[in-house]
């Protein structure tokens, strides 16, 4: 594995980027937590079947914006977004939109597992009961399909009966991974998902997001920025609820335009 | 330094002793409580407990129907106040984040928890024994259920907001409706503890006296009949440990040490059972 941030991947130039369509456009979205006024004005495009990290300092609103692109925020009395998010040619933020509905196409992986209390089958069959019927065969494949997706296969398949609580941290949260990809849906929301793991788990988990990739949008929400400059396409440098910079991963990593994201990038800010 | 550490120490061995000591007190009791049940009422056990009806002054019984009476009625009681305790809990750790139900319902039932049993009896008499004109086991069903409603309640409460937001957002983040999240995934994950918390109301309601004296009252015979007066253990053990005859008060010994027992097992049951395992 390439440690190196500078290292520019050969197979995806900044320039094949161009090409990638818009996947979710972000325009002058604000954000409030009651009154405190935690995003201001972000405007940005994840691209369809690329990798999207938003870094920064905490607090500065990253997981926000990812919580608003499947608008989990909506659970909480007192949160508000305003603005647009557009996805699928409609705006995700009016009211009427059908937040299941939106939410089984935009899935999410969180920081700590969160494995149901069930069997690991189960924990990944519930997904796909909500919204597919399948028979009992198909359903089969599809726990297979998504164990495999991601790189739990071989390692769950003769305990598929056991509870999914019984596996090891790194296990559980490729359980939820895998869980999150059973149901197809079109963008993968990542919410630091590799901050509770060890370096081996940490390391498989991004395979899988390379290998993902190909077929998924993915957002991912890291601390870790040798970890954005691995495994993203587009990386969007956030700081107190504003969007500094947003740009090719290679081209902010190594030559950032604005100098309060050389500053965040080399570690010379606090 | 040294007089500092020294000070601390003899600190520290002090209040470990105080507290050792108090709790030596409240436990003594206890085991007092107990070992006087065993003394005056264990020579009581016998088959004939078992099997006979309770009996007049005088002449050999035993509890028969007053055991099947508790059983029934606590066994009623129970199915009568659990579902809704539970979908109340539900209601209260789930939809309630917002509106002025929520917490005057949660207000109501912490009042309710606390209402001393007899005026519930009380007001089951007033409602129903008085309208139909006869104590009965339901009557006395009900006023357990009364009993039973804010404990379950409580205890689903409770449980369900020791469940983190993380694992209902891991749910919601699939697109899982609601009710099926608390259904499939939040109950489920605090089903040892909601268990828990009915079993504890069961043991509640066994010993409970005050509201049975005014709903079902007693029965010297066999019955089945709900809506007749149906013999239970508390009310006998009042009436007969308040009689002057010796046969009586050891029959009073006999259920009194019945119900503590099946308390107890209800409480080791609850403990022991449906422990959750360890945290890894």
């Amino acid at each position: 594995m390439n440690l190196d941030i500078f290292a520019i991947r050969p197979e995806v130039t900044p320039q094949a980027d161009v090409a990638a369509p818009t996947k979710l456009a972000v325009r002058h979205l604000d954000f409030y937590y009651g009154r405190f006024h935690a995003l201001k004005d972000n405007n940005l495009e994840i691209a369809e079947r690329r990798v999207t990290a938003f870094i920064g300092p905490s607090g500065c609103g990253k997981s926000t914006l990812l919580r608003t692109l499947n608008r989990m925020y909506s659970l909480y009395p007192g949160q508000r977004a305003v603005g647009e998010i557009v996805f699928n040619s409609r705006n995700i933020l009016e009211a009427g939109v059908d937040l299941n509905m939106l939410r089984a196409k935009i899935g999410m992986v969180f920081q700590k597992p969160t494995p149901f209390p069930m069997s690991i089958y189960d924990n990944i069959a519930f997904g796909v009961r909500l919204y597919e019927s399948l028979s009992p065969r198909e359903m089969d494949e599809r726990v297979e399909w998504a164990l495999t997706k991601a790189a739990m296969w071989d390692e769950a398949k003769n305990k598929l009966k056991q509870s999914g609580m019984a596996l090891s941290g790194g296990q559980q949260q490729r359980l939820c991974i895998a869980r999150a990809v059973a149901v197809k849906p079109e963008v993968l929301l990542l919410d630091e998902p590799t901050s509770a793991l060890d370096p081996i788990s940490t390391a498989k988990i991004e395979e899988l997001i390379s290998e993902l990739k190909s077929d998924y949008t993915i957002a991912i929400v890291t601390h870790n920025m040798q970890q954005a400059a691995r495994v993203s396409d587009y990386t969007a440098y956030m700081y107190l609820g504003e969007l500094i910079e947003f740009g090719a991963t290679d081209e902010l990593f190594l030559k950032p335009r604005r100098k309060e994201t050389e500053d965040y990038i080399t570690g010379r800010f606090g | 330094m040294r007089s500092n550490y020294s000070r601390r120490l003899f600190a520290n061995r002090f209040n470990l002793f105080m507290s050792l000591l108090t709790m030596a007190f409240g436990l003594a009791f206890l085991f007092w409580i107990l070992f006087t049940l065993f003394a005056a009422g264990f020579h009581a056990l016998s088959i004939d407990l078992f099997t006979q009806m309770t009996p007049p002054p005088g002449s050999k019984g035993g509890l028969l129907n007053a055991i099947i009476g508790s059983l029934l009625m606590a066994v009623m009681g129970t199915a009568l106040g659990t579902p809704i305790g539970i979908l109340a809990g539900i209601y209260l750790a789930e939809y309630g984040s917002r509106g002025w139900l929520a917490p005057s319902t949660r207000f109501i039932n912490d009042i309710l928890l606390s209402a001393p049993s007899i005026v519930i009896g009380l007001f089951i008499y007033e409602i129903y024994v008085f309208q139909v004109g006869h104590f009965s086991a339901w009557a006395g069903a009900f006023a357990l259920a009364l009993i039973v409603i804010p404990v379950v309640i409580r205890t689903t409460e409770n449980m369900l907001r020791l469940v983190p937001d993380s694992l209902r957002e891991a749910a919601v983040a699939l697109g899982t409706p609601q009710w099926k999240m608390i259904v499939m995934v939040t109950l489920r994950s605090v089903r040892a503890g909601v268990i828990t918390g009915v079993l504890l109301a069961v043991a509640r309601i066994s010993g409970e006296t005050a509201p049975l004296l005014f709903t079902s009252l007693n029965n010297q015979f066999w019955t089945t009949d709900l809506n007749a007066p149906m013999a239970n253990l508390p009310v006998v053990i009042f009436q007969f440990a308040m009689s002057p005859y010796n046969d009586w008060q050891e029959l009073a010994w006999a259920g009194a040490l019945l119900i503590t027992l099946a308390v107890l097992v209800l409480n080791i049951m609850a403990r022991v059972l449906f422990r959750q395992p360890a945290p890894k």
